[in-house]
């Protein structure tokens, strides 16, 4: 099938990058000690903070740092080469495709995040728990759940990501646009801190926001804090954000098509 | 020194030849760390001490190291791409110019991006400022604290990017020390195990970005009980770092003359 | 010799190449990237150094301007050891690297070579001589204020080679300099840099696959392959030891047997036209006198020899 060799192809150009690979675990691992023991400091103070034990929020700061390239927080993944592509002109090639150009690079950038997964999810999770006390899943059921959230987690990474790629159509360059896209991904899906923690309204916003979904949900999902309908609840929340957002996707390629169309690029 | 201004300066007006894309880089880097330190303040909402310092205390290290690493980060222009350089061949032409390598590697591609991380750290700085009480001497350390905490970032830059003369693509594994220095030292160290605290003031002179000055500003005791004059240090752990780390830049810069590659 | 500009005696380098032989394991092997290699360049020859690919040139133009440490032999430019006093060095050569340009991609060129002034210290006056001189020698005029990324091949091979001379360098060394330019282009640039040879006295060594360079540009070529020279000489003395031939192209009025004229050879016969070949130091003149005395001639021409072929040759023998 075809989207799966495109996503093949992804997964095995990341992989040619090995000294890069080790390095990233490296730095995630040196980031995980840290708020490790920053957030053991914290629940030493309020042992319920947020609803959750020491032990869950070692285990938070863990799967975070192993989520991070998974799901490119930072922006980067398939999505920084189609800016590129935009900025050059080359982009009207893909456009005269005849497999859509969502799907095209939505396919390449799943392949990536496997890659990422195995590697700088993978390393920096068992680092975690050679130096921390972390917990696992509570039942096969979770861990499936889990797995199940995470490639939806990608997936709604990915359509924010193609939508700041996507200004560059306007801009020319995307880079500013994709700095303050990081900014808000960090904060809003609990990189920088859980959201559980979030006081108030504040909270209720930032849970609602579809950046929760990309770290917080898939987190949770680990950890057992939602259970049975609220675990399915937790995949509606993510699947209705890609519903939305790849609608969002759609509607600006659109528009994207018909200027290029118009100005020839 | 005068090449390395020239340099810069002409860099700088052609970033003002985009002024747009510049300011959202500026305010976006500003957006990224002003969040980061909301981060810091709601920790504070479910919390009164952490590691028994409060939120102005904690907030005075985190403006501290935040100057440091900003000015740092600005002044090392393009070292963290030094794999880059290599591999593209770059550096071969840098290498025929009449100006010490490192200093055209920190003045290519400078940019003034950074003010917006400085910005912030700068106004963390100044609200946490009222929780010291400030005596000449005291006014003396911060200058001298900031100064050394720049040195000492730019060294764990310049120092852990070499690693990049031997494998070109190893550009994050200095993010670890670089970035990794400025988290923890926003943190105060009292969250962490005794060893590290050991680690970060012998191995690595993190320590000395901020925290022993801090201690010192705070009017505090050592709270691992090292010795107070450790808090009067940081310009010798600034120099140390600083030649370490050009003793790396010179013994990459001959491993690559030296093979090539 | 003393004089000499260039100095390289018995220069050595290798390296230490670590190829994978299956699964983990790894051997290291020493490869001589250039071995006992000898020559000399006086100050104002033009140069042609050449080689097919993985000889040593590039190797060698490393060591020539400091970049890589010899692993042996003596090596002196301008009286300087490079890869000691590099930066010394650097004041007084200048290098075009071929397909990367040295410029700076995001500024314009004005912003480069003012970049240049600063890092060379060129005084103003020196700088706006030399840079309203290549701007006019080279036609860069317009581009002055465009980013080198919007500059084509050949622009920015104008563009850098400004860029290499802005300081007055005594020696230029240039890789594939005319790479990718169109025919007009490249004659423009040979031009320019036979004339700066000798109005300067700026002395060229050019490391080249493009044999036309060298055939407009070089009295000498160094010929280099497995890392050691095996032809220094001129040009002519090349094309005698590589047998290499000029061509008669003679056009009949009607096809005919093959010609038979002394001191010359049929090559090819194509109808009316047939192409003699001839020793490429041999005069053209008798062959052409006795070609018209026996045959009814419509047109001639010559065409020169091609070195490719007669490097080939050498290689074949050496």
């Amino acid at each position: 099938m075809l989207y799966a060799a495109i996503a093949t192809r992804a997964f095995r150009r990341y992989a040619t990058y090995r000294s890069a690979t080790l390095a990233g675990i490296f730095t995630n691992s040196v980031f995980g000690v840290i708020y490790s023991f920053a957030y053991l400091a914290l629940w030493a103070q309020d042992p319920d903070a947020g609803g959750y034990d020491a032990v869950d929020a070692v285990t938070f700061v863990w799967l975070t740092q192993g989520l991070l390239m998974t799901v490119a927080i930072w922006g980067g993944g398939t999505t920084d080469d189609l800016a590129e592509r935009i900025r050059s002109g080359d982009v009207a090639i893909d456009l005269y495709r005849p497999v859509g150009l969502i799907r095209w690079y939505l396919a390449a950038d799943l392949g990536r995040s496997a890659y990422h997964l195995l590697t700088r999810g993978l390393a920096p999770t068992l680092v975690g728990m050679l130096l921390f006390d972390l917990r696992l899943p509570d039942s096969p059921v979770a861990a499936l759940v889990f797995a199940v959230s995470l490639p939806l987690a990608v997936t709604v990474s990915f359509a924010i990501r193609f939508l700041v790629a996507c200004t560059a159509f306007w801009l020319l360059d995307a880079t500013g646009p994709r700095v303050l896209s990081a900014a808000l991904a960090m904060f809003f899906s609990g990189t920088t801190l859980p959201l559980v923690l979030f006081p108030g309204s504040l909270g209720t916003l930032a849970n609602a926001l579809p950046w929760s979904a990309i770290i917080q949900v898939p987190n949770d999902l680990w950890l057992g804090t939602h259970t049975g309908r609220d675990a399915l609840a937790a995949l509606g929340f993510q699947l209705l954000w890609i519903v939305v957002l790849l609608g969002c996707c759609s509607l600006v390629m659109r528009a994207a098509t018909r200027k290029v169309v118009v100005q020839g690029g | 020194m005068t090449a390395y201004g020239d340099i810069t300066w002409l860099w700088v007006r052609a970033a003002w030849v985009y002024p747009g894309s510049f300011v959202m880089l500026v305010v976006g880097s500003m957006l990224i760390n002003g969040l980061d330190f909301v981060g810091l303040w709601i920790m504070f909402a479910n919390i009164d001490h952490l590691g028994g310092f409060g939120l102005r205390e904690v907030a005075l290290l985190y403006g501290a190291s935040g100057i440091g690493i900003g000015i740092a980060d600005t002044l090392i222009g393009s070292v963290e791409r030094i794999g880059t350089y290599v591999r593209t061949g770059r550096l071969d032409q840098m290498l025929t110019k009449p100006v010490p390598l490192l200093v055209q590697v920190c003045a290519d591609q400078f940019t003034l991006r950074r003010l917006g991380r400085i910005t912030q750290a700068a106004v963390v700085f100044a609200w946490a400022a009222p929780v010291v009480d400030w005596t000449l001497l005291r006014v003396l350390v911060a200058v001298v604290m900031m100064a050394s905490a720049t040195v000492i970032f730019f060294a764990l830059f310049v120092g852990f990017s070499c690693i990049q003369f031997w494998t070109t693509d190893a550009s994050e594994f200095a993010n670890g020390f670089t970035y990794g220095g400025n988290t923890v030292t926003q943190y105060p160290l009292t969250v962490f195990p005794r060893e590290v605290l050991v680690s970060l003031t012998f191995v690595l002179p993190i320590a000395f970005v901020n925290w022993y000055p801090c201690l010192y500003l705070l009017g505090r005791d050592d709270p691992f009980g090292m010795p107070a004059w450790l808090q009067f240090c940081s310009p010798v752990a600034a120099v140390v770092s600083m030649a370490l780390a050009l003793l790396a830049w010179r013994t990459g810069v001959r491993h690559y003359t030296s093979t090539g590659s | 010799m003393a004089d000499s500009l260039i100095e390289v005696r018995d220069l050595e380098r290798t390296f230490t190449v670590r190829r994978r032989t299956g699964g983990l394991r790894r051997r290291a092997t020493t490869v001589h990237a250039v071995h006992d290699l000898s020559f000399d360049v006086p100050a104002g020859e033009m140069v042609g150094y050449i080689g097919p690919n993985g000889a040593g040139k590039s190797t060698t133009v490393k060591m020539l301007t400091g970049i890589l440490v010899p692993t042996g032999g003596h090596l002196r430019v301008g009286g300087l050891e490079p890869a000691v006093q590099r930066t010394e060095l650097a004041r007084r050569i200048g290098v075009v690297f071929g397909q990367r340009t040295t410029l700076w991609w995001d500024l314009p060129l004005r912003d480069s070579f003012e970049l240049l002034r600063k890092i060379y210290r060129i005084p103003e006056p020196t700088f706006r001589a030399n840079l309203d001189r290549f701007v006019e020698l080279l036609d860069l005029g317009d581009l002055l204020y465009t980013p080198v990324r919007q500059l084509s091949l050949g622009q920015r091979m104008r563009g850098d080679i400004t860029a290499a001379l802005l300081h007055d360098p005594e020696i230029l060394y240039l890789d594939e300099p005319t790479i990718g330019l169109d025919v007009i282009s490249k004659g423009r640039l040979r031009e320019f840099l036979r004339a700066l040879n000798a109005e300067n006295g700026t002395t060229l060594m050019l490391t080249t696959h493009d044999l036309q360079d060298i055939e407009a540009l070089c009295d000498r070529v160094i010929v280099i392959d497995h890392g050691t020279t095996v032809f220094d000489g001129p040009l002519a003395e090349l094309h005698r030891q590589g047998g290499s031939t000029r061509t008669l192209v003679v056009d009949l009025v009607d096809e005919a047997e093959p010609i038979s004229v002394p001191g010359a050879e049929v090559r090819r016969v194509e109808g009316p036209r047939q192409w003699l070949a001839f020793p490429a130091d041999a005069s053209a003149a008798p062959i052409v006198s006795a070609v018209a005395a026996s045959y009814d001639v419509a047109d001639l021409s010559i065409q020169e020899p091609d070195i490719e072929e007669v490097i080939r040759e050498l290689y074949a023998r050496g």
